[in-house]
């Protein structure tokens, strides 16, 4: 009830704060038609299309001052096929004040921690709505009281985490996902708070010259959820429970800025899933600049990933021994152009998926975007096996308001 | 360009340009003394339009952006940029633009330090995914944002980024100007030389000619709408037209605010995300 008491405190300072400020209101409303070209592995996924709609809210109140601000910005996916996919979420909902070199914000919040590509190994805070991509990219807001430390030394920011979401997972409908499907919203904790252990976070971020450096540490509850594979693993609709442990871990991530090299390191050390364990992305970007007259840019992505994890006691990864490669191209027109090529390979069983990405505006207030992902070369035993009937085309338009 | 222009991205595409300069030291070199007749007035000339910039302190100003193609379509893009005058003349001026529009570009958001010894710092602010990345400030000669403004246009206009050459007279809207040469002293430029005009009354810039690597004429950009805040003078309608593609791009600048009293905290990258 912790957070009921934030709100109510919030609730109570808001009018007094509504006297002088600006409102803004915006928002985006995105259609996605998901198409699977392949037969499904499972008789209960749904086969070819998977359309879907998204509504994404924006409504910020700023005080005069600036010091002050108010921000909501809800989310509600309605998807016609999976019923786990149609969900809603406060991606955003706080109260932030923004001082000379502190900054304060109370409510559920979205960060990001890191700097490599192909997997964000460092960044921890908010969980994952894997139901929305399998690319991990996509954020549950996390409630949390925040405070930044903003000095010219550097920013450290410390984090109280006062509720646990647990991450989200297709439904039986779904394509990319385990079988047996997860019950997501009935997990086990190793916690005796469960959802309500208040977990702790912390960073220091900062440059040295050409240096970008982030340094981390979390305790609390893991992000990921481990699996039993085993009769006892699974609830009584025989459905696959997830297992949320109690971390320790700390991070490191590291850029290194050179005319157009970017280098990236990414680095963590967690104990408590199993023997503690580390895991590492590092590599390059580099950007060929004006490649042609109209004044295009290539940019080359290699990332190496490494990961030392339980296979048995940790969360699944396929990110043990792997390659990323890539390639982005942007058009640099006014209408944003942009397209991405990638593949991530596993250096020992060969197993790959591959990604391509081309996104551009239309008019002022469109977007247009086009996906593919698709699985290749996949061996039995490697985590990919489950995705490797699943390649898919995602075509998405987003209307800005 | 008149160091307002550095607004435009002075922090943006600043980097580039100072980062490539060969450093103060040599930039001090200038030896007037060395100097031809018409290099001598050039510099001078160059040199008294850069110092009625002094002592700005920091600003604040919204901007649109309306890019055209030659088919008449436009595309339009608002900003504000906020700008901190350099402490003393071995660094560059920093700067801090925010995008508003188009809406799935709102809250992105560049700062930059300029240097002038060494590359500039860039950090760019992706605020769908709470992401600030340190860029890279290689690019020179590249579009900004799709427009007709190359990073280097916007760079901060340190007098030693080139040398000059006085060519004479000119009368642009009844207005007397000295017209003199520019050559980039910094690698990577996209241009040869730039043919700069500067009033002889209040001694801004009034027009620039880009010659091209193979000293075509590229493009003009005429500054016009000048208003004097205090002693410090802005314009505040920038036009950019591409002689060779039929593209354009208007720049039109707000009022302009020097009484937020900016200090280096306000452009410290640990305020990048608390933009959106």
């Amino acid at each position: 009830m912790r957070a009921f008491g934030t709100w109510v405190a919030l609730a109570a300072l808001a009018p007094s704060l509504a006297f002088a400020g600006e409102w803004e209101f915006g928002g985006e409303l995105a259609g996605e038609l998901r198409a699977f070209p392949q037969e499904p592995a499972l008789d209960a996924q749904l086969s070819d299309f998977q359309p879907s709609a998204v509504v994404l809210g924006d409504i910020r109140w700023t005080s005069d001052n600036g010091k002050h601000q108010l921000v909501a910005v809800p989310f509600y996916r309605l998807d016609g096929e999976d019923d786990e996919r149609t969900h809603a979420d406060l991606r955003e909902g706080y109260y932030r004040y923004a001082g000379n070199n502190v900054d304060i914000l109370v409510g559920a919040g979205k960060v990001f921690w890191g700097v490599a590509e192909s997997r964000h190994l460092v960044d921890i805070v908010n969980q994952t709505d894997a139901v929305e991509d399998i690319d991990e990219e996509d954020k549950l807001g996390q409630p949390m009281v925040k405070v930044s430390l903003l000095k010219d030394w550097g920013t450290i920011d410390l984090f109280a985490l006062p509720y646990f979401r647990p991450r989200t997972f297709p439904g039986s409908r779904g394509r990319l996902r385990f079988d047996p499907v997860i019950n997501a919203d009935d997990p086990i904790y190793e916690d005796a708070d469960e959802e309500w252990n208040t977990d702790f976070a912390v960073r220091y971020s900062h440059f040295f010259g050409s240096f970008d450096v982030g340094v981390s540490g979390f305790t609390g509850t893991s992000r990921e959820p481990r699996f039993t594979f085993s009769p006892e693993g699974l609830d009584a609709n025989g459905q696959l429970v997830p297992i949320y442990d109690q971390i320790n871990q700390v991070g490191v991530d590291v850029q290194y800025t050179n005319e157009a090299w970017l280098w990236k390191f990414e680095g963590i050390v967690r104990e408590g899933q199993g023997d503690t364990f580390a895991a590492t992305v590092a590599g390059f970007e580099y950007t060929f600049f004006g490649v042609t007259d109209g004044g295009a840019d290539l940019g080359i992505l290699v990332e190496h990933l490494y990961d030392g994890r339980d296979e048995f006691l940790a969360p699944p990864t396929a990110s043990d021994n792997d390659l990323f490669y890539g390639a982005r191209y942007a058009l640099n027109d006014f209408q944003d152009t942009s397209i991405l090529v990638g593949a991530i390979t596993d250096l020992e069983n060969g197993s790959s998926s591959g990604l391509v990405e081309a996104e551009r505006r239309f008019g002022q207030n469109w977007t247009a975007e086009l996906e593919a992902r698709f699985f290749y070369n996949v061996d039995e035993e490697d985590l990919l096996s489950v995705f490797q009937d699943d390649s898919v085309v995602t075509f998405r338009v987003t209307r800005y308001f | 360009m008149p160091r307002q222009t550095s607004l435009l991205l002075s922090l943006l595409a600043a980097t580039t340009l100072s980062a490539s300069l060969p450093s103060v030291a040599i930039a001090q070199s200038q030896d007037v003394a060395a100097m031809s007749e018409e290099e001598r007035r050039g510099y001078e000339i160059a040199a008294r339009s850069d110092q009625s910039d002094n002592g700005f302190g920091g600003s604040v100003v919204e901007a649109q952006m309306i890019l055209r193609n030659a088919a008449g379509q436009e595309s339009v893009r608002d900003l504000s940029f906020q700008t901190l005058e350099r402490e003393n003349e071995n660094v560059g001026d920093k700067s801090l633009v925010i995008f508003e529009s188009p809406r799935d570009v709102e809250g992105t958001a560049l700062l930059s330090h300029a240097q002038i010894l060494e590359p500039d710092d860039q950090w760019l602010y992706l605020p769908a995914l709470k992401r600030v990345k340190r860029i890279s400030s290689a690019n020179k000669s590249g579009p900004f944002v799709g427009s007709e403004f190359a990073f280097e246009d916007f760079t901060a206009t340190e007098l030693n980024k080139y040398t000059y050459r006085y060519v004479g007279e000119e009368e642009i809207d009844g207005m007397m100007t000295d017209v003199i040469e520019r050559f980039p002293r910094y690698e990577r430029s996209g241009y040869t030389r730039q043919v700069s005009y500067i009033d002889q009354e209040v001694f801004q810039l009034r027009r620039v000619d880009f010659y091209d690597r193979k000293d075509a004429l590229l493009k003009t950009l005429t500054l016009t709408d000048y208003r004097e805040y205090d002693g410090i003078w802005r314009s505040h309608a920038f036009s950019m037209v591409n002689h060779q593609n039929g593209k354009e791009t208007d720049l039109v600048y707000e009022t302009y605010d020097f009484s937020q009293e900016l200090d280096a905290g306000d452009f410290d990258k640990g305020v990048l995300s608390r933009i959106r």
